[in-house]
């Protein structure tokens, strides 16, 4: 009943999905089009598992309604990783150990993969504020920001480490 | 038993990365909602809006009309509700005792609703959406009665819960060690308090969630979405639906998260699978964040009195214990956990040669409670360490000294832990050197400089420290079974029925299986995550997996090396004497050699079994120092150290992650979270906008450190079960601080959470008092 069709681009694909009017970004996202990479912690808009980018902004899925990105571009995580392996984000936050149940971890690389995109130099400071939508329940966060910090490089920033505790000793 | 030597090889104690994170990273989990079947129905759970009333009755007659809706049960529609025994009921997994039948959960109420958020009904529609529009058109009549919502002295004069039990006291502990009341009588010194650590649990990023297949033709149960104890939710599942156990299977997935909560048996275990038999489709049902903040076991929420007799010098006599656990509603699967260990755990890693603990079950309108990592601990770690700091300020003895002092000498390990009861499990503290890990933190977070910033205002905030020592217990038993199997490619199978909730069990695992076979990782195959692939698993639970499935990995391996060289012995012709097995290739005196792929097609399998009844204690001492804002209440964390020995490091990256995981864990216990209940007993932290967990800003300066100075001596593999050690000490520390930054006002902390507002409270008073006593 007054369903809309909704076109837009996934991944650098181009998606054609109908749907409620009511139905959430995420919900099509993960129900219709089947990338379940993007995932669902809160509904409310506090958790940020939920983070996808749209247009080179990163947004909350679960606040925003399919109907709403008719000819946008968005990108989840899948959209992040290469063919094979891992991109060189996704390979800090494994070397950094930035990820245990992995829940959040996909709103942990689209947050951290749009916050470098446009900040490449981000201190820890500033890593720690720009994150601070995304809720990780397992890992303390030491290890994303380091995750995070080393993998600036890769967007042409600040590469070196600074001084301090190392991971494991 | 095999008998089997301790592993050592290139792997183990390597920061190995992570085996699962790569799927992870790339967005291909599949935890539970990310699985889709041909014609699945979706489930929705109508929980009671009121935390104490009768019902009076329940219509789904226009729900279940709603088109798209499939099918709405209640009470009044499971097998049993007219059976004197009513509907059925969740067992309790851990201490089950036939006293507790009474306070079991129906898994939908029928009579009486006891917390907000009891399932009450249940609905299957053609979508999730559906499905909780059709929950509106379900009539709910319930007669409202008084809550009861502390369990303060017993629950006295609370509301009662249950018609014909005498009060909401509904089971009970008492562990003792020594004569407590010789070691009172006459002593120099005893001080009495009363402490409270408030309500709060391990909300997990991933809500429950379960999906269920019937198979009408065999006559199968498949379950998606068990994690921590799939072989025991399984025997539950079989039980209340009445199938033999081979006709039930639990697939685990990736689970977001466990800490304990999740993965026990709950209502919606038993009411996905009963209506996916019921409709024959596929049902899913996905638990949402309020729900989850009001269905998932909560924890904590203890008060206790606690006595303490010393000796001038401070050397312990004794202490004694009376503690109320709030357990919520209803007692379940691991409800019972909480009041044994906060019976038993109170004297941690010190020497309290006479000790008497009386830990009550008190039942109120509350949601019911379970397992929080370092369940019963995390509380008696705070009335002990709160109390130490008090009683070295009476004595004029340095709280560094009056721990030194009372601490257990390794020479004084083994040591009983206060046996308690009814249905005691005894254990003592295995190994390690307490005194030497307290000076390795003092050491790290470099106490003596620090100490002159005791109770300092600088820069408008104040400045304290504190440090205490803790004891982890791991390795429950009783058994964990690991298949391995030499397959036709020379590559070895490794079949685990530990589960893996975050914690690298696999990457573990498989580090150690590669080892006892002197095999690179790639030549082993881990798996784990189904009912179907050992005889029986027990899970991960009680930081348990690495020990447990550990030690039955190396038994495979050493049973597994035998079988090989049995088998090259027969085709080599050579005896199985002057074979040797070395890094995959048997190699003959003779000099010939011979690969494990000329071995194929020979059934070269062995499933073991390790069995423990022993735990592991790991050890050590956490040191804080915090800065706090006189005006506002806030806290900073200006540094945090923690050091444990744990044994064996297996691998020291997933370790260190565990470890500071844990505690800031710990600190989201000990200052933000929260569940706020009303007089009512309404939750009003209903979402995480309310009920806070940590941030990347809140606690940047963790330090964290393992060594391994004193491994197990109970089993080959030397590593104890580390994991939970992280938050045990940690609302004892921070209470501490708060004390030492405060001492200018007197701020003596005696309940958690430390948040801004109850901060800023104790300045006031202490304001106050301090004005008074200066007038006077
Ligand atoms: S699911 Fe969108 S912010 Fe939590
Ligand atoms: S890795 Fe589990 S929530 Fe972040």
């Amino acid at each position: 009943m007054g369903n809309r069709t909704v076109e837009f681009e996934l991944n650098g694909e181009a998606v054609r999905v109908e749907v409620e009017p009511r139905t959430k970004l995420v919900d099509c996202i993960r129900h219709r089009l089947m990338r379940t990479g993007t995932h669902v912690g809160c509904e409310h808009g506090v958790c940020g598992a939920c983070t996808v980018i749209l247009d080179g902004e990163s947004v909350l899925s679960c606040l925003m309604l399919a109907v709403q990105v008719e000819g946008r571009s968005v990108t989840t995580v899948e959209g992040l990783s290469p063919a094979e392996g891992l991109s060189p984000l996704q390979a800090s936050f494994r070397k950094h150990h930035g990820l245990q149940c992995g829940f959040c971890t996909p709103g942990m690389i689209t947050a951290a993969h749009a916050l470098l995109t446009r900040e490449p130099d981000a201190d820890d400071d500033r890593i720690r504020e720009a994150m601070s939508g995304n809720i990780c329940r397992c890992t303390g966060y030491l290890s994303i920001v380091e995750a995070i910090r080393e993998a600036r490089a890769a967007y042409g920033g600040a590469s070196s480490m600074p001084a301090g505790e190392v991971a494991a000793q | 038993m095999t008998i089997v030597k301790p592993v050592s090889g290139p792997v183990v104690g390597q920061p190995i990365e992570r085996l699962e994170d790569l799927r992870l990273l790339r967005g291909e989990g599949r935890y539970v909602d990310d699985i889709h079947l041909e014609g699945m129905l979706h489930g929705a759970v109508l929980r009671s809006p009121m935390a104490h009333g009768r019902i009076l009755s329940v219509d789904a007659t226009e729900a279940r009309a709603m088109p798209g809706v499939h099918a709405v049960i209640t009470a009044a529609d499971l097998p049993g509700h007219d059976h004197p025994d009513g509907v059925p009921t969740i067992p309790i997994r851990l201490f089950p005792n036939p006293g507790m039948d009474p306070f079991r959960q129906p898994v939908l109420a029928a009579e009486r609703v006891r917390y907000v958020g009891e399932p009450v009904a249940f609905v299957v529609a053609d979508s999730p959406e559906l499905a909780e529009d059709a929950l509106d058109l379900i009539a709910l009549d319930i007669e409202p009665l008084p809550a009861a919502v502390t369990s303060e002295n017993r629950g006295e004069g609370q509301p009662a819960l249950y018609e014909g039990q005498p009060s909401n006291r509904v089971w009970g502990y008492n562990a003792k060690l020594g004569d407590v009341e010789a070691a009172f009588n006459g002593a120099p010194y005893t001080r009495r308090e009363r402490f409270y650590v408030h309500r709060h649990t391990g909300i997990t990023m991933e809500t429950r969630g379960v999906l269920s297949q019937w198979d009408p033709v065999a006559g199968t149960m498949t379950s998606w979405g068990a994690a921590k104890v799939p072989f025991q939710n399984r025997k539950m599942l079989a039980q209340l639906l009445g199938l033999d156990l081979e006709k039930v299977q639990m697939i685990e997935g990736d689970a977001g998260g466990s800490f304990g909560v999740r993965g026990e048996f709950f209502p919606e275990d038993f009411l996905v699978p009963f209506c996916a038999r019921m409709l024959n489709r596929p049902v899913k049902w996905i638990e949402d964040r309020r729900e989850h903040l009001l269905a998932i076991s909560h924890a904590r929420d203890v008060h206790c009195d606690i006595e303490i007799a010393c000796e001038r010098d401070g050397t312990i006599r004794g202490m004694r214990v009376r503690a109320d656990v709030n357990i919520g509603a209803y007692i379940r699967t691991s409800t019972t956990i909480t009041p044994r260990n906060v019976s038993m755990f109170v004297p941690g890693p010190y020497r309290i040669p006479n000790f008497a603990s009386d830990v009550a079950m008190v039942v109120s309108n509350k949601s019911p409670t379970g397992t929080y990592r370092g369940p019963g601990r995390f509380e008696s770690d705070f009335f002990r360490e709160r109390l130490f700091d008090l009683v070295a300020g009476d004595l004029g003895i340095d709280r560094v000294e009056f721990r030194r002092h009372n601490l257990l000498r390794s020479d004084e390990l083994p040591h009983p832990l206060p046996s308690t009861a009814p249905d005691p499990h005894d254990s003592e503290l295995d190994s390690g050197d307490y005194g030497h890990m307290l000076d390795l933190c003092l050491a790290k977070f470099g106490w003596d400089e620090k100490k002159r910033l005791s109770g300092k205002r600088i820069d408008g905030r104040y400045h304290g420290i504190a440090v205490g020592c803790f004891i982890e217990g791991g390795a429950a038993g009783p058994a964990e079974n690991v298949r391995m199997v030499l397959e036709d490619d020379g590559k070895v199978s490794v079949y685990t029925g530990s589960s893996a909730v975050g914690q690298g069990v696999k990457t573990i695992l498989t580090q150690i299986a590669a080892d006892a076979m002197e095999l690179p990782m790639e030549r082993l195959q881990l798996f784990h995550g189904s009912t179907t692939y050992v005889k029986e698993g027990f899970g991960s639970f009680h930081s348990r997996s690495t020990v447990m499935a550990g030690n039955a990995a190396l038994i495979a391996a050493s049973e597994l090396r035998s079988q090989i060289l049995a088998a090259a012995s027969e085709l080599m012709q050579a005896p199985v004497e002057q074979l040797r097995y070395e890094a995959g290739t048997v190699c003959s005196e003779a000099g010939a050699t011979m690969e494990l792929t000329a071995l194929a097609g020979r059934g070269i399998a062995y499933e073991a079994t390790f069995r423990n009844s022993k735990h592991t204690y790991t050890n050590g001492a956490h040191a804080v120092h915090i800065a706090v804002d006189a005006e506002t209440g806030k806290i900073e964390i200006v540094d945090y150290v923690g050091i444990e020995d744990v044994g064996r490091k297996i691998n020291p990256l997933t370790l260190h992650g565990q470890a500071v995981g844990s505690i800031v864990q710990g600190l989201g216990g000990a200052l933000l979270e929260h569940f706020v209940y009303d007089g009512e007993g309404q939750m009003l932290s209903g979402t995480l906008a309310d009920y806070l967990v940590p941030l990347a800003t809140d606690f940047p300066n963790i330090r964290s450190q393992a060594v391994e100075l004193h491994p197990s001596p109970f089993h080959p593999l030397g590593a104890k079960g580390a994991g939970e050690g992280g938050t045990i000490p940690v609302g004892g520390m921070l209470g501490n601080a708060l004390a030492d930054a405060l001492a200018d006002f007197g701020v003596q902390p005696r309940d958690l959470p430390l948040s801004p507002a109850r901060v800023w409270h104790m300045v006031q008073q202490g304001r106050a008092s301090a004005g008074r006593a200066g007038e006077g």
